[in-house]
């Protein structure tokens, strides 16, 4: 018999990148324009709708919100549920523009 | 212990009674139907304390086991052809969460065509799904069974299917010994040691995603990759070689009775002409022997009570040196042969000169009416086809060709 007290099916303790590096899925990534942002504008602590529709908890609530994008699978909800607009997707290809702050 | 005179069905519900079942889910589809008909009314009076969802379909059915049996309760569930067949993909999920869940399946033809009688293709279609598959001959095998099935499901966390005919044991009736509830109780304590932790203050992701290799979780705990945890299902199923037949005789030490653990047997000691099968059919083929034997032919009886795991340690000590095999296929994998038939050719092929010759038959399919004298007449076929070639084609018993369209000339 073996034993049984080893791990013998599927199941994690929950953290961060629990399944694995999920940006890599991505083909376009969203970017946060911060002086369309509505706690930016308003200056008060307030919306925070894409922190609260991420489907993978990518996003950090703030002013403006900040997206982890080494999970974010780029699904683009927070695009669309974004009402101000502050939020656009952009290719992947122009990620390392992104990285250089060249975007 | 009293002696009740009913169906392969109510055994099969009197099983899950004294097994003392939490949650039972099921949909009803012929001929499993009365199994969720009497379980429901007992629950419904209250001589069943357990949870009875009402489900709109077999996926649904299996469903909501997988959840009742994650959070440990012990449940129940019965299905038989095109119902199983709709539930496919939560067989698959109940063996890889590892769930102990025991599902009754009263054997079924596959549609289409719609049919409704009995043959052993639903279950054997799901032979790679990772359950535990015991075949039953009658109807106090069934109720056995189905409380064997418990104890072997919980100690190795693999769910169990015990599959028995439709009609020819799911609504025949014959006399069954039902064991107490005290019996049952000693033989099937509650619950324990679930593989899955359930506890909000300790909080865990059950079936997360598995990358193809080994990696470590959110708390650094190494976790096995998908072939890994493949491999050890595969060991756990490998690992019911052993239990099965300890369980059998755990259950013997409590009610006196044994079904055999892997394999039964008839007058296969000095035979040199082994018949298998499983299910009701072994019953069958008990008579075609006695009739084979006033002949002369020493034929005896291989019963397949385990098809997964497949027994082949067992049948090949049980078949060395014997002259002849002839399998039974109530089921049929197409462009090849039977189930059965392949199964034991692979086990056997390692004897080398010591292994018998391996002929399969199909028959029953679809309530096809297979009788005794057919089993022994398709015996002494085989034996006379002992002087041909060794790669003979499955022999189909009590095929009508009359039944099967002719080329007609062009109409035109």
């Amino acid at each position: 018999m073996r034993d049984l007290t080893v791990h013998q099916i599927a199941m994690s303790s929950p953290g961060i990148g629990e399944a694995g590096r999920t940006g890599d899925w991505r083909s376009e990534f969203p970017v946060i324009i911060a002086e369309a942002c509505l706690p930016v504008k308003s200056g008060r602590n307030t919306c925070q709708i894409c922190w609260g529709h991420c489907p993978d908890n990518c996003i950090t609530q703030g002013s403006p919100p900040t997206i982890d994008l080494t999970y974010c699978k780029g699904c683009g909800i927070c695009v669309e549920v974004c009402p101000t607009d502050a939020i656009v997707m952009h290719p992947e290809a122009e990620y390392a523009a992104f990285e250089r702050g060249a975007l | 212990m009293t002696t009740s005179v009913i169906t392969g069905n109510d055994a099969a519900a009197t099983a899950a009674k004294l097994a003392r079942v939490q949650v039972i889910a099921a949909y009803p589809i012929t001929p499993q139907s009365p199994v969720v008909e009497v379980l429901s009314d007992w629950v419904a009076s209250g001589e069943l304390p357990a949870e009875f969802v009402n489900v709109e379909s077999e996926h649904s059915a299996l469903t909501v086991c997988i959840a009742a049996s994650t959070v440990g309760a012990r449940v129940f569930t019965a299905t038989s052809a095109n119902g199983l067949a709709y539930m496919t993909e939560q067989v698959w999920w109940a063996a890889g969460a590892r769930l102990p869940i025991v599902m009754c399946i009263a054997n079924r033809a596959m549609a289409a065509p719609w049919n409704v009688l009995n043959d052993q293709q639903d279950s054997m279609s799901v032979r790679d799904a990772g359950w535990v598959q015991l075949y039953c001959r009658d109807n106090q095998e069934i109720l056995d069974t189905t409380l064997q099935a418990y104890r072997i499901a919980e100690r190795l966390n693999v769910p169990v299917m015990v599959c028995y005919d439709g009609f020819l044991l799911s609504h025949t009736v014959m006399p069954v010994d039902v064991p107490t509830p005290e019996q049952a109780d000693l033989f099937l304590p509650p619950r324990t040691d679930p593989l899955q932790v359930v506890d909000p203050a300790d909080p865990r992701n059950i079936g997360p995603v598995t990358l193809a290799d080994p990696r470590a979780d959110g708390a650094g705990v190494l976790r096995p990759g998908y072939m890994e945890l493949r491999s050890l299902h595969h060991g756990a199923l490998l690992d019911a070689l052993e239990v099965i037949p300890e369980v059998d005789a755990e259950y013997a030490a409590v009610t006196g009775r044994a079904w055999g653990g892997l394999t039964w047997e008839y007058l296969l000691d000095d035979a040199d002409v082994a018949v298998v099968a499983a299910g009701s059919l072994t019953t069958q083929l008990t008579l075609a022997v006695e009739a084979l034997r006033a002949e002369g032919v020493r034929a005896g009886v291989l019963g397949i009570r385990s098809y997964r795991p497949f027994p082949v340690a067992a049948v090949r000590e049980r078949l060395a040196g014997k002259r002849l095999a002839v399998v039974f296929d109530k089921a049929l994998s197409y462009g090849v042969e039977g189930p059965i038939a392949g199964d034991l050719k692979a086990a056997l092929q390692p004897l080398g000169g010591e292994a018998p010759v391996v002929f399969g038959c199909i028959c029953g399919l679809g309530g096809r009416d297979v009788s005794p004298d057919d089993l022994a007449a398709a015996t002494r076929r085989a034996v006379a086809d002992l002087s041909g070639p060794r790669d003979r084609a499955p022999d189909w018993i009590n095929l009508q060709p009359q039944g099967i369209p002719q080329p007609q000339g062009d109409p035109r």
